[in-house]
């Protein structure tokens, strides 16, 4: 299905945000994510499905003013 | 307590913010620094006990975020993470909410941007936003103007500390405001309040130090210094000078000259 990840177009066959985070390098990453503009607790990804169209973001502790 | 911020003959100076005691006065910005080791110099310089952080997009590849993320670990400070380009309360809110799972601490610094010129708050969506986050548990450190009315409204969503900046983002020109920040001091004179965002040198700390603020967020001064873990000394360095002022208590101004060598005395050789 095709999906935008971090603003980019993707493809994925991962049900769960879970396993699309294992599919992109993130499985042991620190990360926050967030499922069409709200955000997926940690504890919540393995039971939230991705559906074709879905945006997602994940984002990482960074340098900030 | 620091040990080190004990003086002889002089009661401890802490300031208390959200419950958390902090013996340095300089809140630093992580940003725009030419390389993590020079960052992490410079934090140690700086003395600062509270540094600031955002949330990006994490690279696939790079990875960059993990390793800044453990850089700061091992730096043992507090992080303040910030929502910084925020433009609405609804993005503002996710992200906070996102970096207090991602760095486990309920303080934020809110930022809700309504102009991209001098970057400065939408005060309107700043106090629904606070009002927002304070009702779910953070402790928001609010990145706001020195508007009293807006003040008074922070406070009354929940806010324990105020950021009143001191001139736009990035801009390093210092207090564009002096009476407006006095004024801001003066009413809310047990609240902490931080300036936050304009400052350029070491005298401009020193002067919101001198004005009774309790500290100072700073971040391009540093990190686009040429040396900037010396710069981050110097600011420290700055930030004390002006507290130990603010605390003996300055001289009143006056137009007129008054001799300061006694007048009593004086020989007449004419």
């Amino acid at each position: 299905m095709k999906i935008v990840v971090n603003g980019e177009a993707s493809e994925t066959a991962a049900p769960t945000l879970a396993a699309l985070l294992a599919e992109l390098g993130f499985a042991e990453a620190i990360v926050a994510t967030a499922l069409n503009g709200s955000m997926v607790r940690a504890a919540k990804r393995e039971a939230t499905p991705i559906a074709d169209g879905d945006r997602i973001e994940i984002l990482a502790p960074m340098q900030g003013g | 307590m620091d040990a080190m911020n004990v003086k002889p003959g002089l009661a401890p100076d802490v300031l208390e913010v959200y419950g958390a005691q902090i013996s340095s006065r300089l809140l630093l910005g992580t940003a725009q620094y030419p390389s993590p080791a020079i960052l992490a110099e410079a934090i140690r310089l700086s003395g600062a006990e509270i540094v600031t952080v955002s949330l990006r997009r994490e690279s696939g590849a790079s990875l960059a975020g993990q390793s800044f993320w453990k850089m700061i670990q091992d730096l043992g400070v507090r992080v303040l993470p910030n929502t910084a380009g925020c433009k609405t309360v609804k993005e503002a809110v996710t992200t906070a909410e996102m970096a207090r799972e991602l760095f486990g601490t309920p303080w934020v610094k809110l930022e809700v941007i309504g102009e991209d010129d001098t970057l400065q708050p939408d005060v309107f969506g700043l106090v629904e936003a606070a009002r927002l986050l304070c009702r779910d548990g953070f402790e928001v450190f609010p990145y706001t103007t020195e508007d009293l009315v807006v003040a008074e409204k922070l406070l009354s969503a929940g806010c324990e500390v105020l950021m009143p900046w001191g001139a736009p983002i990035g801009s390093g020109r210092g207090l564009n405001n002096p009476y407006g920040l006095r004024s801001l001091r003066a009413h809310f004179p047990r609240v902490p309040l931080v300036v936050d965002a304009g400052i350029g040198l070491p005298s401009h700390a020193a002067a919101a130090m001198e004005m009774g603020y309790d500290a100072v967020l700073l971040n391009t001064a540093v990190a686009k210094a040429g040396d900037p873990a010396r710069m981050a000394r110097a600011f420290a360095r700055a930030l004390e000078a002006g507290r130990e002022a603010f605390l003996a208590d300055p001289m009143e101004t006056r137009d007129m000259a008054a001799p300061s060598t006694p007048v009593m005395g004086r020989a007449v050789l004419d």
